[in-house]
C-alpha cells in the first residue's frame, strides 16, 4: 500500500501478531463482537436454506408437470338451473371428450381419466397370497405428458391399449414391493384388481408429488381408460380432465373456456363456480412463485438487518479499541509508521474480526443445513420440506459483504485514529 | 543541522490562547551533544517536539538537514521522522506485546524492510547495548534501565542523524541515569547529534552546550568551555542546598 518496499501483504506476520494480541486482549469483548456477526451470517443461512428447503419441498411437488397444465373434476352444483336443483351430482361423458376436442382450440394434450379404489378403501388387488391396497385409475397415454412419469421396466400405456381395451397395467414401485418377491420381475405377470386380471407392462417412477386419487404416486396402479370403463360398467361416465394448453397459449385462457363449454353441456349454471372443480399449474406456479420469493426478501432484509446491527457493533468496538491504544499508535507514528499504515492496519483487524466471525456463522450454518439434509433424506419423500441449502453464489457474496461491511467497520475508527496529532497520541494516557 | 528563526507556538486553551515559544532562535549543529533544560512550563518539550517533528509551529522557519519543516503532510512528516530521526522518550514507550528485539526493530518494519533482515539488524544494535541476552522478553520483564536502552537501541536502527531525548533518565535512579547519558555520549562520539530535554542539572552538565529556557524564550545559552563553570556552580550550588 504504501509503495517503497515490503509494504503491506497479507502475509505480514507482525500484522497478525498484533491483530491477534490486540483481540486476546480482550478475550470476552472479541468475542461478543464476533458473536454479532457471526449471528447475522448465521441466521441468513439458516433462514435462507429453510426458505429454499419449503421451496423445494413444494416445487418437487409440481414442477414435473407440465407448466401449461389444468385439471378438472365435478362437484355437487351449487345453484338450480334449467330445472335442475341445486346439490346436484353429475359427471362428464365421453361424448365431452369429442366435443371439447371438436370446439376448444389451443388444447395441445386432453386426458380423460377415470379413479376406481383407492388405497383408503381397502385391498383391491389380490397376486397369489399377496393383497394390497393401491390407487386404481384409468388412463389415456396423453396423461403422461402432462403429469410426468419415469418407466423403470417395461413400457408406458398406449393408444393400442386404449384401442384394443387390452388388459394391462403400469404400476408404481410401492406395489412392486407388496405384490412380488425380491428379486422377482413382474414385467409379464398378472395382478387381480377388483376380480379382474391385467398383465403388468410396467413399473414407474412419478415425478411429482401430487396425486388425485390417494395418497402416494407409488401406490398407483393405472390401467387403460376404455378397458377400465367397460370392465367395470362405468357407462360413459369421465371423472376427471387433464389438458396442457398450445405453447404460447396461457392456460388459464382455455380452461375458462372449457368451463364455460362443459357448464352449457351439463346444465349448470354459468355463475356456478362450485360445479366444476379446477387448478391450473401456471397460477400455482405464480402463488409459490410468489410466496417463495416473499420469503427469499424476507430472509434478505432480516439476515442482513442482523449482519449490519452486527457490523455496527465490530465499528463500534474498533472505536474503543483505538481509543485504548492511542498512546501505542502515537508511538507508532512518531518512530515512522505512515497514517496509511496505521488505518491499513486498523482496518485489517476490523476485516479480520469480522471475516473470522462470518465465516465461522457460514460454516456453522451450512453445517446444520447439512445435518438437517441428511436428516431429512431419511425421512422419505413426503415431507414438504427437502434439500436445505444455499447456494455457492449467495456464500460467496455473503463472504464478500462481509469483508466490505469489515473494511466500513474498520475505516471510522481508523480515520479517527490518524486525525489525532501525533503528539497528542503520545501523550494520551489511556481512559 | 538545525535552525530555528523566530519560531513561535501558542496553544489554543478554551478561549484564550497560551504563547509557549516567544521567538526561538536556535543553531545546532551536527555532531553536538544538547541539552535543553528550563522550569516547567518553559516550553522546553514543546520546543522538541517541534524539532522532532512531532509538533507543528505557527511562525518563524525551521529548517531540519537544509530542508524546511512547515506544513508537513502527516505521511511526509512520518517519511522524515523514520529516515532522519530517532526518539528516546521518558516512558520508554514500548509496545507492550512486541518483544525486545521485534520493538528494536519496528522503524525497519516501517521502512519496508523484510522480517529476517530486520530483526538481525536488531540483534546487533541489542548486542551493541548489552541486552543480546534479554532479546526474547517482553518489556514487562525488564528492569527501567533495560527498557530505556531498548529504546535507545529501537531509535539508533534506522541510523538516524538527530536523537531526540525527552527526559530519558527522568523515571530512572541516579546510576542507571548516569548509565544511560554514557551510552548517549558514546552514540554522540560516532557523530549523531544528540538533544535531550532535562531538568536535572547533573544530567545536563555532561552534554557539551545547555539552552536554558525561560518563559518561551531561550535565557542563555551554555557552551562547551563554561560548562565547566557550570558544573563548578552546581556542585557549589549543592553543597550549599
Amino acid at each position: 500500500m504504501e509503495g517503497k518496499g515490503g509494504g503491506f501483504t497479507m502475509f505480514d506476520l507482525d500484522l497478525w501478531k498484533e491483530i491477534l494480541s490486540a483481540l486476546k486482549k480482550n478475550r470476552m469483548r472479541s468475542f461478543m463482537t464476533a458473536f454479532g456477526v457471526f449471528w447475522g451470517i448465521f441466521m441468513l443461512i439458516i433462514m435462507s436454506g429453510a426458505g429454499k428447503a419449503l421451496e423445494n419441498g413444494v416445487m418437487d411437488g409440481i414442477k414435473a408437470f407440465a407448466s401449461n397444465s389444468a385439471f378438472f373434476w365435478t362437484e355437487p352444483t351449487s345453484k338450480p338451473y334449467e330445472g335442475f336443483q341445486r346439490g346436484r351430482r353429475w359427471n362428464y361423458k365421453n361424448t365431452d371428450i369429442e366435443y371439447i376436442k371438436a370446439n376448444v382450440n389451443d388444447i395441445e394434450y386432453l386426458a380423460p381419466k377415470l379413479f376406481g379404489s383407492n388405497s383408503n378403501s381397502g385391498d383391491n388387488t389380490i397376486r397369489g397370497k399377496k393383497t394390497g391396497a393401491f390407487n386404481i385409475s384409468g388412463d389415456y397415454p396423453e396423461f403422461f405428458e402432462i403429469d410426468s412419469w419415469t418407466v423403470l421396466k417395461g413400457r408406458m400405456l398406449n393408444q393400442i391399449d386404449i384401442l384394443q381395451k387390452r388388459k394391462v397395467c403400469i404400476i408404481g414401485e410401492r406395489v412392486v414391493e407388496v405384490m412380488f418377491d425380491k428379486n422377482e420381475d413382474p414385467i409379464g405377470e398378472y395382478l387381480k384388481i377388483n376380480g379382474v386380471y391385467y398383465q403388468v407392462v410396467g413399473v414407474v417412477h412419478p415425478e411429482t408429488r401430487v396425486n388425485f386419487n390417494g395418497n402416494r404416486k407409488e401406490e398407483n396402479i393405472m390401467i387403460p381408460f376404455t378397458t377400465m370403463q367397460q370392465t367395470y360398467n362405468y357407462g360413459d361416465v369421465v371423472h376427471f380432465f387433464s389438458i396442457t394448453s398450445t405453447p404460447g397459449v396461457p392456460v388459464s385462457k382455455v380452461e375458462m373456456r372449457l368451463k364455460e363449454l362443459l357448464k352449457e353441456r351439463h346444465h349448470i349454471a354459468p355463475d356456478d363456480v362450485q360445479a366444476i372443480g379446477s387448478f391450473n399449474i401456471e397460477v400455482e406456479w405464480i402463488k409459490y412463485m410468489g410466496l417463495f420469493n416473499g420469503i427469499q426478501i424476507l430472509t434478505w432484509i432480516v439476515g442482513t438487518g442482523t449482519l449490519f446491527a452486527g457490523i455496527i457493533g465490530v465499528s463500534n468496538i474498533m472505536l474503543v479499541i483505538i481509543k485504548e491504544r492511542t498512546q501505542e499508535i502515537g508511538i507508532q507514528r512518531a518512530i515512522g509508521a505512515t497514517p496509511g499504515k496505521v488505518i491499513m492496519h486498523i482496518v485489517a483487524e476490523s476485516v479480520f474480526l469480522t471475516v473470522i466471525a462470518g465465516y465461522i456463522g457460514l460454516a456453522l450454518g451450512v453445517g446444520i443445513l447439512e445435518l438437517l439434509n441428511m436428516a431429512l433424506d431419511s425421512g422419505g419423500d413426503e415431507i414438504f420440506f427437502r434439500r436445505p441449502e444455499v447456494s455457492f453464489k449467495m456464500a460467496v457474496s455473503a463472504l464478500t459483504v462481509l469483508v466490505f461491511a469489515g473494511i466500513g467497520a474498520g475505516l471510522i475508527p481508523a480515520r479517527r485514529a490518524v486525525k489525532i496529532k501525533t503528539i497528542d497520541a503520545l501523550r494520551d494516557e489511556g481512559i | 543541522m538545525i535552525s530555528l528563526n523566530n519560531v513561535h507556538k501558542s496553544y489554543a486553551t478554551g478561549s484564550n490562547s497560551l504563547h509557549v515559544l516567544k521567538g526561538i532562535d536556535l543553531e545546532i549543529k551536527q555532531g553536538e551533544f544538547v541539552s535543553i533544560m528550563g522550569s516547567s512550563g518553559s516550553g522546553k518539550s514543546t520546543l522538541l517536539n517541534i524539532l522532532g517533528i512531532l509538533d507543528n509551529y505557527d511562525d518563524g522557519s525551521y529548517y531540519l538537514n537544509g530542508k524546511l519543516v512547515k506544513d508537513m503532510s502527516e505521511k511526509q512528516a512520518a517519511k522524515l521522522r523514520n529516515e532522519l530521526v530517532g526518539f528516546v522518550f521518558q516512558s520508554f514507550n514500548l509496545i507492550s506485546f512486541k518483544n525486545a528485539m521485534e520493538n528494536v526493530a519496528l522503524p525497519l518494519y516501517y521502512q519496508g524492510v523484510n522480517r529476517k533482515k530486520r530483526n538481525k539488524i536488531a540483534l546487533e544494535y541489542l548486542d551493541k547495548l548489552g541486552l543480546l541476552p534479554w532479546a526474547e522478553h517482553m518489556p514487562n520483564e525488564l528492569s527501567g534501565g533495560q527498557k530505556q536502552r531498548v529504546a535507545i537501541a529501537r531509535s539508533l536502527i534506522s541510523q538516524p542523524k538527530i536523537i531526540f531525548a525527552d527526559e530519558p533518565t527522568g523515571a530512572l535512579d541516579t546510576s542507571t541515569s548516569y548509565e544511560v547519558m554514557e551510552i548517549l555520549k558514546n552514540i554522540n562520539n560516532e557523530g549523531i547529534t544528540v538533544i535531550l530535554v532535562t531538568h536535572e542539572h547533573d544530567i545536563a552538565a555532561m552534554t557539551q552546550k545547555i539552552i536554558r529556557l525561560k518563559d518561551g524564550k531561550i535565557a542563555e545559552i551554555i557552551k562547551n568551555g563554561d560548562l565547566k563553570h557550570f558544573q563548578e556552580q552546581y556542585t557549589k550550588a549543592l553543597e550549599t542546598a
